[in-house]
């Protein structure tokens, strides 16, 4: 699959800190990417970087092959963590203004916000103040004026904060739809619910530094131990013919539920087989690592390195 | 993306012309100054229709047809009692009765003026100036000398101030000149601190709200910044030029119609051929034509000039102050070296007036941070063309470096949230790289 954006060994230090470390990813055509990291890890000056607010000390980035230069801005829609908007401007006015200055004539720009306000549910808020606006409706206005130039790359700062679950909901299928239409999205957030549900590639920043990139599969598959969940009939002894039972707990009846882990390479039949001889199975899941789990695991991981 | 530092400017001006205070600031502003200059001539012109009728009861016989009308006094005399004098005084529409009693021309006590209002410092000081006129009369005829040898020893010296240049002659009048100085001087102050603090609150806006992120995404931060800056100079100027047109036009139709009304009351005309007061509208004519004297087109293109000029080198600090704070309240400590040079600049016009060519008036119109207000004064006293020159170049430097040095703060402040920020960490702000 075809890059949009490569970032090549970027560094950004101030004075009383680094900020980023020789960070590289590469970030799918069409694809969601999830720039995952605790708070001040980093994620935000890289974000800076991309969009051209400030400048990296070393290193490059790419867009489609080409090296990051002020045309790209049209190409590039930001919806910042800390946002807003003119408290004092008309909903209309203030996208048009916004969209102008991503480059878009104003004829151009005024067809492309009524689209969305269809989309969005909201025609006929042209005149309405923002400061009469909730801050839900608010974010949807600012929501437009990220994609309303149709930028090949979105970067989206914790875009559900705010929202309530209708409208979010809404928000994730516009996601999704603009994806589909070709766009890559690059998704900072802490939730890793919606991580787990949207994106296609992750990269973590800790401490400046890139710890772990690649696609979401890949990297759960990493990440698998190897255990798996049953539910069965009578008790397990904490051994069953070499596979380890690490923890056993009864359920309502005579229901028990264990977690056992199994050697590696092994087939999951061969599990099954042997526990077919002690018990009665009534259910049998491979336990599979979610992003929370790997997001706390390697963060916690480095912390203890570094000690 | 040249053409974005326009659509800022375009988006500053209109969301600034909208607003209510600038309607009501362009109304009010030019009906204050027609006002100013209104009032004053209308008072002058309207004193002499306003003529008070004063008995006089002479008891000593030596005032008797002696007595000069003066401000609007009007003198009758009668030989009524007392008492029904005083009763005329109220219930007539006298303006008041003067009772002279026999009185010593050396030791003149006991002159009673009765009014049914009190009467002003003004008419009192009239009514005594004209008895002491006539007691010095008498005392000089007494004395052998007449009024008229007086006034021939009298000595009457009126210095014209002729200002010499290489087109010619012409007359000054360091009076107006003072005024007008004053006004506009006070003006670019004025402008300066307004359309500064709009600037500033506008920075602070941006910051507070949280948009400034998204528009830095797309403008670079030092375009957003002069965007902010021109577009409200343009608010400024266009505010300037209605006021100066509406005033104009309000005044020149006020005129009119006082011109009109005197005209066309035959009374008004009669009034003021007795009285013989044309003195007040030679007066006003004589003003006009001092005012048409002054140096009026350096004037105005030195004011619009300095106006932008002073504004632009202040508004990029205004500007940087505002990126450095996260609420009006959070301003207070910066502004201190933006409102001293100011305030100083205003302090020592006074001391600038007494020398407009002197070496303290001349380094203060040289120097940018204080040349805007300073040069003002000095202009309707007409300054040499070089030193114009050289305090313009140096105004323009002054912009081009407050500019520099607040843009590399602003850049920095505008995307910074809730640190402490004080001198120090502005000093590493401007230092640091982007």
């Amino acid at each position: 699959m075809e890059e949009v954006l490569i970032t090549k060994n970027v560094c950004k230090s101030y004075s009383n800190h680094v900020a980023l470390q020789d960070i590289n990813i590469a970030i799918p055509r069409q694809s969601i990417f999830g720039l995952l990291g605790p708070n001040g890890a980093g994620k935000t000056t890289l974000i800076r970087i991309i969009n051209q607010i400030i400048a990296a000390d070393r290193g490059e980035i790419l867009i489609n092959g080409e090296k990051l230069n002020p045309k790209h801005i049209r190409e590039i829609g930001y919806l910042p963590e800390e946002r807003g908007l003119y408290k004092k401007m008309k909903v209309g006015e203030q996208l048009l203004y916004l969209a102008r200055l991503r480059g878009l004539s104003k004829p151009e720009a005024v067809s492309k916000i009524k689209n969305w306000f269809v989309k969005l549910d909201i025609s006929g808020w042209w005149n309405k103040n923002v400061e009469d606006l909730s801050k839900g409706m608010q974010q949807k206005i600012q929501f437009i004026a990220t994609v309303m130039h149709e930028p090949k790359i979105i970067i989206l700062d914790e875009p559900f904060s705010g929202f309530d679950p209708v409208n979010a909901n809404m928000i994730k299928d516009q996601i999704l739809e603009l994806k589909e239409n070709g766009s890559s999205i690059i998704f900072s957030t802490h939730r890793m619910e919606s991580v787990e549900e949207l994106c296609d590639h992750i990269a973590l920043i800790n401490k400046s530094k890139n710890i772990l990139s690649g696609p979401k599969k890949a990297i759960k598959d990493d990440y698998k131990s190897n255990t798996f969940i049953v539910e069965h009939k009578k008790m397990l002894g904490s051994q069953v013919n070499g596979y380890q039972v690490i923890s056993s707990e009864t359920l309502e009846g005579s229901m028990y539920k264990s977690v056992i882990k199994m050697q590696q390479n092994d087939s999951p039949n061969i599990l099954l087989n042997e526990l077919m001889k002690s018990v009665e199975i009534h259910s049998f899941m491979e336990k599979i690592p979610n992003m929370n789990d790997i997001f706390i695991t390697k963060v916690q991981e480095r912390a203890s390195n570094e000690k | 993306m040249k053409n974005n530092t326009l659509l800022v400017i375009q988006r500053e001006f209109i969301t600034r012309v909208r607003k209510k205070s600038f309607i009501v600031m362009t109304v009010i502003g030019p009906l204050l100054f027609a006002a100013m200059m209104l009032v004053p001539i209308w008072l002058a012109l309207r004193e002499t229709t306003d003529e008070r009728i004063v008995k006089v009861k002479d008891d000593s016989g030596l005032f008797t047809q002696h007595l000069k009308e003066s401000s609007g006094l009007i003198f009758q005399f009668t030989d009524e009692p007392d008492d029904s004098l005083k009763s005329k005084v109220l219930n007539s529409d006298l303006y008041g009765g003067l009772i002279i009693p026999n009185i010593n021309v050396y030791n003149p006590e006991g002159i009673q003026f009765f009014s049914s209002s009190n009467p002003s410092l003004e008419v009192l000081a009239s009514l005594e100036q004209v008895i002491e006129d006539r007691l010095e009369e008498i005392k000089l005829e007494k004395s052998g000398l007449s009024r008229s040898r007086l006034d021939s020893l009298q000595a009457s010296v009126n210095i014209n101030t002729i200002n010499i240049s290489e087109k010619g002659e012409k007359e000054t009048n360091a009076g107006i000149a003072t005024i007008v100085g004053y006004i506009f001087s006070f003006l670019i102050y004025f402008f300066i601190f307004l359309y500064g603090a709009q600037v500033m609150r506008g920075v602070i806006e941006e910051k507070s709200n949280r948009i400034v992120e998204v528009i830095v995404s797309a403008v670079k931060p030092f375009q957003l910044m002069m965007g902010k800056i021109v577009g409200v100079a343009s608010v400024g100027l266009a505010q300037f030029i209605l006021w100066v047109l509406l005033t104009i036009g309000i005044t020149t139709l006020v005129m009119g119609a006082l011109d009109l009304e005197s005209a066309s009351s035959p009374q008004m005309e009669q009034v003021m051929q007795q009285s013989g007061e044309d003195f007040n509208k030679i007066k006003v004519a004589q003003t006009m034509d001092n005012v048409l004297q002054l140096p009026l087109i350096t004037i105005i293109i030195g004011f619009v000039i300095y106006f932008l000029g002073g504004y632009l080198m202040y508004g990029a600090l205004f500007a940087a102050v505002g990126s450095a704070a996260d609420s009006d309240t959070d301003t207070q400590q910066f502004m201190l070296p933006i409102t001293v040079p100011l305030i100083f600049s205003i302090l020592v016009l006074s001391a600038v007036l007494k020398e407009p060519d002197g070496s303290l008036a001349f380094w203060l119109s040289i120097i940018p941070f204080t040349s805007p207000i300073v040069m003002m004064m000095r202009i309707p006293f007409e300054v040499p063309a070089w030193q114009l020159g050289l305090s313009i170049v140096l105004l323009v430097a002054g912009f081009v470096f407050t500019t520099w040095v607040a843009s590399r703060i602003y850049r920095i402040g505008i995307l910074m949230h809730g640190s402490k920020v004080n001198y120090k960490v502005l000093g590493k702000w401007l230092m640091m790289k982007q």
